[in-house]
């Protein structure tokens, strides 16, 4: 029994690290600044895990199929060194992993999230609203209207709540349900929910957060690559949550200055 | 004894109806043309980016909004004429109404029935939807509807104006109007209505469009007329 | 010492004060069992149909329709329906199941027995703990039955969308005040319960039986208590403000300005974050409670089929209390990406990676413990040993979702759904299966049948790490979770592993009823067991199987040494038990 529990084990270590290391499914492509550093943390988290988790396995293995009881009346064997070696050994080589790992996480971490936007950032809102995101860019007024939550009307397409009557800076806003971005140009996102939490996740950016209902959430971040990939919603928000998804559509700068002009014309 | 047997002999067929009994009271017609003066909002285009099902089959000709539809000669489409007053002659509704969602959107945009009159409502996408009809005098109701799903048979027992959206897909919406009188119509591309089998009477014939509200007027029928009746609204672009 | 019989109380009389009412500890425990074993027959249910539902999404379920003709109109599954079940499941999965099994289940049986006790302190609280719980219980279900189905916001229930009502949709009408009412009802429940396990625990051992000597089960189970006392004590009053802000038109959860179905909401001055703050500091100790008792009974049951001591003892306890005062510092690991001040981040991520020292320790400990042992592979060895390797499993994927820089990107993925099934789902289950195998002798006299024990472990072991193992990879993959479908161009390729999981769910799920089977034939129809089958230390291996009502018979054992007398030279039969002279 012990053996067929260390063979077992083996086989499933061996099958389940197999998958990881040979990246049967892995994260896709990454098209983003920041992406690559976030892509070693975690292959670098992935190999010291997955020393732990073959060693620890495999020990449990081992031991398994070696200490079974043989009826042979052998006293039981205390580790080596009692308990002291393990202790030690969790508190040096855990410890130090942890220790590393935050060191440069934190950093990576303060670069994405705690840095102050490029002041040369391309600026975008974004309102999350059950079950859709809308993008809305400022018009060639450089001034984003004023949103009144009371105006807010889904059968007019008005989902920010301008008010285009009373407020010319509202007139020339353009709402999309695509986020068009130009490529190596920083982007400042700045978020904001309209009913419930959200969130913006876009795997191939390496960038996910929440929209909070009542704050307005700056996101910044540079694509590198162009291309279209989706923003999904990874907040439990509702019924609609799984099919809460928008398109990003990174192209060249002037792509864009095109697109743009052909929105400013649509208004 | 041939009296009586003549008088139990029409009296059968009369309410067997195979012999017609004398024709109603005259019943006239009120018809004509709902238009705007002033600017009405633009139909914008409706990107359905986010269901790719429906972003595909409207990338010809892409759905426009459907709040306010004008048409040839400053016309207005999707705006239900009814006598709002001093109705007659009002009949239940019989008759299933339906309504589709196909292509991501409501089919009619606007849709009038009489209470308890029946409601079928089918998913004709290849995803699901879901019915949120916001109703405040009515039972309110919210629930999805697969693809594949069996169509949802429901009703309304209130007469009320009921906005009707889709949570999944932000853009659709659409109308139920729930009336008691069974003269109503829902004008088309061109503006025009028509009631008809107004017995004589004083009506207020009332048009509502979802955005500019209502416009109504008082009009007396006296016999087989019909009477033409134009119902103007201010339109605004905002 | 005299042996003149001590009866703190009479023994009951009669169907009802034996049986049902009773203040027995031995009898409240099996009630708690009995109700998680319908809970986890439930929320295993409610996990078919999820599973289902993924891997083939316009499947018609037979019968499903009579439960929630709007849910599931024709059989097929409403995208707000899957998150009810997904709803129901989580929440009777971690307080109907893996709160009250280990730790109010066996707790109740065993804490007393071990500690020489006659009972619990406070018998009637006890009573009351229970019948509270079932409550709380009902009430919980009884939101399948109401119009707009039950709460569909995850255990989590994230304001505003838990907070504002019907207007966020359905299942959130009185589905979601009923989930939240249910709760609160737990709390009480849970705090008369812990409230218990301290005071019996510090002031009712037996002569000799100092808190250094007490097994290690009631050790985990007296912290675990602690955990219990101050984590619930904060979700109470969280769930109160919620279903104030449902019911009463208070705005602690809700912003001004929301527009929900078209409606702007009247409320103003609410924060969403305090709902997480609050939910979370009791939600990342209630983690802890479900895996504690856990520890517990591997760290007891371990070294009886090792036949040598636990390794490190001391370091054992010392683990399980810096877990225990950890755990309150790291609730924010579950806020990364909230909105909350990224910096805090960075702080809570700190503590989080310190807490996989001692879980470290322990794992080391246990495996250490087996190195050199005489192993006799019973069912519950096998499942101690199936522990270890799936609390590593589990272990480390934590290490991947503690530091905020690869969170990014695995946050609301599925490796998070594998990590938490990980360690909850399955090695916490596993600590329930040993300590069923182990205990059930002791609880009701007779053994359970080792053949099917084992086929019941083999299918069980290999089954979940065929079901949650590939989570991992779909995470990996971005696969975001809590979606009812997967419609998106980038899952569709996933659909396949999904499917994979789904079949292996239900295989595993099917081999459950080995166990069931067992369980209900070995108790009516098991051979009877002796007082000490297992050749086991601790005193309740001391007193019949089972215990007569007040546990020793009249004759409250003396203690004479710790419970970790095993591979003993000398001795006959290589053990000395804790109560032998």
């Amino acid at each position: 029994m012990g053996k067929l529990f260390a063979v077992v084990l083996t086989i499933i270590t061996v099958v389940s690290t197999a998958i990881f290391a040979t990246r049967v499914w892995w994260l896709p492509t990454d098209i983003s600044l920041h992406g690559p550093r976030i892509d070693h943390q975690l292959v670098e988290t992935m190999v010291s895990c997955g020393v732990l988790f073959v060693v620890s396995q495999l020990s449990l293995a081992a031991f398994a199929w070696r200490y079974g009881d043989r009826r042979d009346g052998r006293p039981v064997k205390a580790f080596p060194g009692g308990a002291t070696p393990m202790v030690v050994m969790a508190v040096v080589l855990v410890g130090a992993e942890i220790l590393a790992l935050t060191f440069v996480g934190a950093k990576l971490w303060a670069g994405i999230y705690q840095t102050p936007p490029d002041p040369n950032s391309l600026a975008i809102d974004v309102q999350a609203e059950q079950f859709a995101f809308y993008f809305r860019y400022p018009g060639p007024d450089g001034k984003p209207g004023a949103t009144h939550p009371e105006l807010m009307n889904e059968a007019t397409e008005n989902y920010f709540g301008l008010d285009p009557a009373h407020d010319t800076t509202a007139r020339d806003d353009i709402v999309v349900p695509t986020l068009t971005i130009p490529v190596n140009r920083p982007i400042l996102l700045t978020l904001r929910a309209k009913d419930v939490n959200h969130a913006f996740y876009v795997p191939e950016l390496r960038i996910q957060q929440d929209f909070v209902p009542g704050l307005a959430i700056p996101l910044h971040f540079t694509a590198v690559q162009t291309g279209k990939f989706e923003i999904v919603c990874t907040q439990l928000c509702g019924l609609g949550h799984y099919n809460m998804r928008a398109y990003v559509e990174v192209m060249p700068q002037d792509r864009f200055d095109e697109w743009l002009k052909e929105k400013v014309a649509q208004q | 004894m041939r009296t009586h047997f003549i008088a139990v002999l029409a009296t059968t067929l009369v309410t067997g109806g195979l012999v017609r009994p004398a024709p109603p009271r005259a019943a006239g017609t009120i018809s004509g043309k709902v238009t705007y003066t002033g600017t009405p909002p633009k139909m914008k285009p409706i990107d359905m980016a986010k269901e790719p099902n429906c972003a595909t089959a409207h990338a010809a000709a892409p759905v426009l909004t459907e709040n306010v539809v004008p048409g040839p000669g400053n016309s207005l489409r999707w705006v239900v004429v009814y006598i709002s007053a001093g109705d007659q002659g009002s009949t239940a509704g019989t008759g299933t109404i339906r309504l589709d969602q196909k292509g991501c959107q409501y089919i009619p945009h606007v849709l009038v029935l009489q209470p308890n009159q029946p409601l079928d409502i089918y998913n004709d996408d290849p995803h699901s939807h879901n019915i949120h009809p916001l109703a405040k005098l009515n039972p309110e109701w919210n629930r999805s509807q697969p693809a594949g799903a069996p169509p949802i048979h429901t009703k309304w027992e209130l007469a009320e104006f009921i906005p009707v959206k889709c949570n999944i897909h932000p853009w659709m919406h659409s109308w139920q109007v729930v009336l008691t009188t069974s003269h109503y119509a829902v004008t088309a591309e061109d503006g025009t209505f028509s009631l008809s089998g107004l017995p004589p009477g004083k009506y207020t014939v009332t048009a509502w469009q979802e955005q500019f509200g209502t416009q109504s007027q008082d009009v007396t029928i006296s016999g087989t007329e019909t009477k033409a009746v134009d119902l103007v609204f201010k339109a605004t672009p905002y | 010492m005299s042996h003149a019989p001590v009866l703190e109380h009479a023994p009951p009389r009669g169907f009802l004060r034996t049986h049902v009412f009773s203040v027995d500890h031995k009898v409240i425990g099996k009630q708690y069992l009995d109700l998680a074993l319908v809970a986890v027959c439930t929320g295993m249910v409610l996990s078919w149909l999820m599973r289902l539902h993924l891997a083939w999404p316009t499947l018609s379920i037979p019968g499903l329709e009579k439960l929630s003709p709007n849910g599931a109109a024709g059989g097929v599954i409403t995208p707000e329906y899957y998150l009810s079940l997904m709803t129901m499941h989580g929440t009777i999965m971690v307080f109907f199941v893996l709160t009250t099994a280990p730790f109010a289940g066996f707790g109740n049986y065993f804490l007393p027995i071990q500690v020489g006790a006659e009972d619990m302190a406070f018998p009637r609280i006890n009573m009351a703990s229970f019948w509270v719980t079932l409550v709380a219980f009902l009430v919980l279900i009884s939101s399948f039955f109401v119009h707009d189905g039950p709460a569909l916001s995850g255990w989590t229930a994230y304001a505003p969308l838990s907070a504002v009502g019907k207007d966020a949709g359905p299942g959130q009408g009185a589905g979601q005040t009923l989930w939240a009412v249910s709760i609160a009802i737990f709390c009480v429940a849970q705090l008369l319960g812990a409230l218990n396990f301290i005071a019996t625990t510090l002031d009712l051992r037996t002569r000799g039986m100092s808190l250094a000597r007490m097994p290690f089960s009631t050790w985990a189970w007296f912290i675990t208590a602690v955990i219990g006392l101050i984590a619930f004590a904060v979700l109470m009053p969280a769930c109160i403000l919620l279903i104030l802000d449902r019911v009463a038109g208070t705005s602690f959860f809700i912003p001004a300005g929301l527009v929900i179905s078209d409606r702007l909401q009247p409320h103003a001055g609410g924060s969403p974050l305090l709902w997480q703050h609050l939910f979370w500091f009791f939600g990342h100790p209630e983690v802890y409670i479900a895996i504690l008792p856990g520890f517990g009974i591997i760290s007891h049951i371990l070294p009886v089929f090792a036949r040598k001591p636990l390794l490190g003892p001391r370091a054992m306890i010392g683990c399980l209390i810096a877990i225990a005062f950890l755990s309150y510092t790291v609730w924010g690991h579950h806020m990364f990406l909230s909105g909350m001040n990224p910096f805090s981040a960075t702080l809570f991520s700190v503590p989080t990676l310190i807490i996989t020292i001692p879980a470290t320790i322990v794992t080391l400990l246990w495996i250490g413990t087996i190195y050199g042992a005489k192993l006799r592979f019973t069912t519950p060895a096998l499942f101690c040993l199936g522990f270890v390797s799936v609390f590593v499993s589990g272990g480390i994927s934590g290490f991947f979702l503690a530091q905020p820089s690869t969170d990014v990107y695995l946050h609301g993925t599925y490796f998070v759904v594998a990590h938490f099934h990980f360690v909850m789902g399955v090695a916490a289950m596993f600590g329930i299966f040993a300590g069923t195998y182990f205990w059930f002798p002791k609880m009701f006299g007779r053994l359970m049948n080792e053949t099917l024990g084992k086929w019941h472990f083999w299918l069980t072991f290999i089954g979940v790490y065929c079901v949650f193992m590939p989570m991992h990879y779909l995470g990996l993959a971005g696969n975001v979770r809590r979606y009812s479908a997967f419609t998106d161009d980038y899952l569709k390729p996933l659909i396949p592993l999904h499917q994979f999981i789904t079949v292996a769910a239900l295989f595993t799920g099917a081999a459950q009823l080995i166990f069931l089977f067992n369980l209900l034939r070995s108790r009516f129809r098991g051979p009877k067991a002796p007082a000490n089958p297992w050749e086991a230390t601790t005193l309740e291996w001391s007193t019949t199987s089972p215990p007569p009502f007040d546990n020793f018979g009249g004759h409250p054992p003396v203690v004479q040494r710790g419970p970790n007398e095993y591979g003993v030279k000398g001795a006959a039969g290589d053990y000395v038990m804790q109560a032998a002279p």
